[in-house]
């Protein structure tokens, strides 16, 4: 089995994206169903959501807003899962419910290797 | 209450104070002395009892001789160091002479120290519920040996090791520090869980014993959440899922002791004052950030105590099944969970995830199949259905899944 890490991108900055409670409500239902599914499957490992504020340093000492603010998709969250090959790690990300979404994204990267530490 | 009954009972309920007290006041090391000595109490009790009558105040009595059968032990400990090697009188001084302590405060204190002493990981489970047994909860060796399904060679045996073992970790009886209780409570908390469920789940026909093992548990359990050092969210969740599960012991079993399953159990043998209490112990346990697994099968154990069949409910059970899972996978979890999928669902989505688990064996399975093929596909819910009979292991699980086939066909 090898790790590789599940990236979702959504677009968080366009008026018309911005969910209601009600559909933020049926989005959680859709991406819990969508996780609990993989871990049901034994191949869910971590999983970390993000907030939408945040900055991005460059060079030199520049800090930015970051880029949520600049590009439309930005990383929402991601989630680490175990699979065979990368066609299984496809084939578990590709039923992600942010997909339903226009313009969002998951990428699917094979974990290659770990800082230890210890 | 005869003189028969009484010391049986008093057994069960003295007992393990007087091993606690006397184990924390000699050291873990010593634990057989205590037992022994504890032991060794109530055989002076039952001699005595037949010829002068039971004393008036039973307890007080007991602790009295215990107390004086720990002094005479000390001395003569004392006495053959002090003559055969006298260094050692130096490294424990005088520790005859301090009072053996037998308050209420120090029995509370000197069980919750020896249930962090008790369970401890380097021992394997099994060897923790066994010495929980013995030494936090009086149970003799024989109803251990009952309760595993064992006998009483193999289980003294596996005691002797557990104790040995501990001795060579040189383990202290105290309550961790503020900043370990976390960590340190999490094998507590699996011990008493085990101990619950080796009550509820139980092979043992005994329905009494069983009862006990999980009465024992949430006893255990009340202790932690009685003390404020220990009184944690995860652990008031774990009380009231043990509460919520327990308030349907009586509706489990009929009257030749066969089970009797949840949909056909008689309502008003659900104990309502341990749902009560089980949804008491689940709002103490929603405080601070911490979301356990404990709180997440209370959720689900609140939900069974809903015996209407709503979406809401099977909704509430699949996303704490997701929930659940994200934190420990486990195969029963798994298949429960795409239960719960073709409840707050459909069914045709809980058949694509079956096929996707990794659990392709167990009666528990098959049956689930068969559920979900009821009504979509008769004819392979059948089969499915059979396949489970096949490989259920005891009668009541496969008449339960008959019954399930006969329906079809009618």
């Amino acid at each position: 089995m090898n790790e590789y890490l599940v990236i979702m991108r959504l677009d968080l900055i366009t008026k018309e994206a911005q969910p209601s409670p009600e559909q933020l409500e049926g989005y959680m239902k859709m991406y819990q169903d969508w996780v609990g599914g993989i871990a049901a499957q034994n191949k869910f490992i971590g999983g970390t959501g993000l907030a939408t504020e945040g900055k991005v340093i460059k060079p030199n000492n520049v800090i930015t807003d970051g880029p949520f603010a600049e590009v439309k998709e930005s990383i929402a969250g991601f989630i680490t899962i175990k699979a065979r090959d990368l066609e299984e790690a496809v084939s578990l990300a590709k039923t992600c419910p942010i997909l339903f979404g226009e313009g969002n994204s998951v990428e699917v990267r094979q974990v290659s290797g770990r800082h230890q530490d210890n | 209450m005869n003189q028969g009954e009484l010391i049986p009972h008093l057994f069960r309920t003295e007992y393990r104070k007087i091993v606690a007290v006397l184990c924390n006041h000699f050291g873990f090391d010593q634990v057989e002395i205590a037992e022994d000595i504890a032991s060794e109490t109530f055989l002076t009790a039952s001699q005595t009892w037949g010829l002068t009558g039971v004393p008036p105040n039973p307890p007080a009595w007991l602790y009295h001789v215990a107390k004086n059968k720990a002094k005479n032990y000390l001395l003569r400990v004392n006495t053959f160091e002090g003559k055969v090697s006298p260094q050692i009188i130096n490294a424990t001084p005088n520790s005859y002479e301090t009072e053996i302590d037998l308050s209420p405060q120090n029995i509370n204190d000197s069980q919750l120290q020896m249930m962090f002493a008790i369970c401890n990981p380097a021992i394997s489970a099994e060897a923790q519920i066994g010495l929980s047994l013995r030494i936090l909860c009086g149970f003799g060796i024989q109803e251990i040996a009952d309760a595993f399904l064992s006998n009483k060679e193999t289980i003294n045996k596996r005691l002797f090791r557990a104790k040995e073992k501990l001795r060579e970790l040189k383990i202290k009886i105290e309550l961790p520090s503020p900043t370990e209780i976390d960590a340190r409570l999490a094998p507590v908390l699996t011990t008493v869980y085990l101990l619950f469920n080796e009550g509820y789940y139980s092979v043992s026909q005994d329905n009494t014993l069983r009862k006990e093992l999980c009465l024992e548990a949430m006893r255990l359990c009340t202790m932690l959440v009685e003390n404020n050092d220990t009184n944690k969210p995860q652990v008031n969740a774990l009380l009231s899922l043990m509460c919520f599960h327990a308030s349907r012991f009586d509706a489990r079993f009929g009257k030749n002791g066969e089970q009797i399953l949840y949909e056909e159990q008689d309502l008003s043998l659900w104990n309502t004052d341990l749902i009560s209490k089980g949804a008491y112990f689940l709002r103490a346990a929603a405080t601070g950030n911490q979301l356990s697994k404990y709180h997440l099968e209370a959720g689900i154990a609140y939900w069974n105590t809903q015996k209407e069949d709503t979406k809401e409910k099977w909704e509430g059970i699949l996303q704490f099944y997701n929930r659940l899972l994200q934190i420990e996978y486990s195969p029963m979890a798994a298949l429960n969970r795409t239960y719960a999928l073709s409840k707050a669902n459909d069914k045709e989505q809980a058949i694509i995830e079956v096929e996707k688990l990794d659990i392709k064996d167990g009666h528990f399975y098959f049956a689930l199949l068969g559920e979900l093929y009821t009504g979509i596909d008769n004819e392979l819910a059948k089969q499915n259905l059979e396949q489970a009979i096949a490989l259920a292991k005891t009668q009541n699980d496969k008449q339960a899944i008959q019954k399930r086939i006969d329906l079809l066909t009618v």
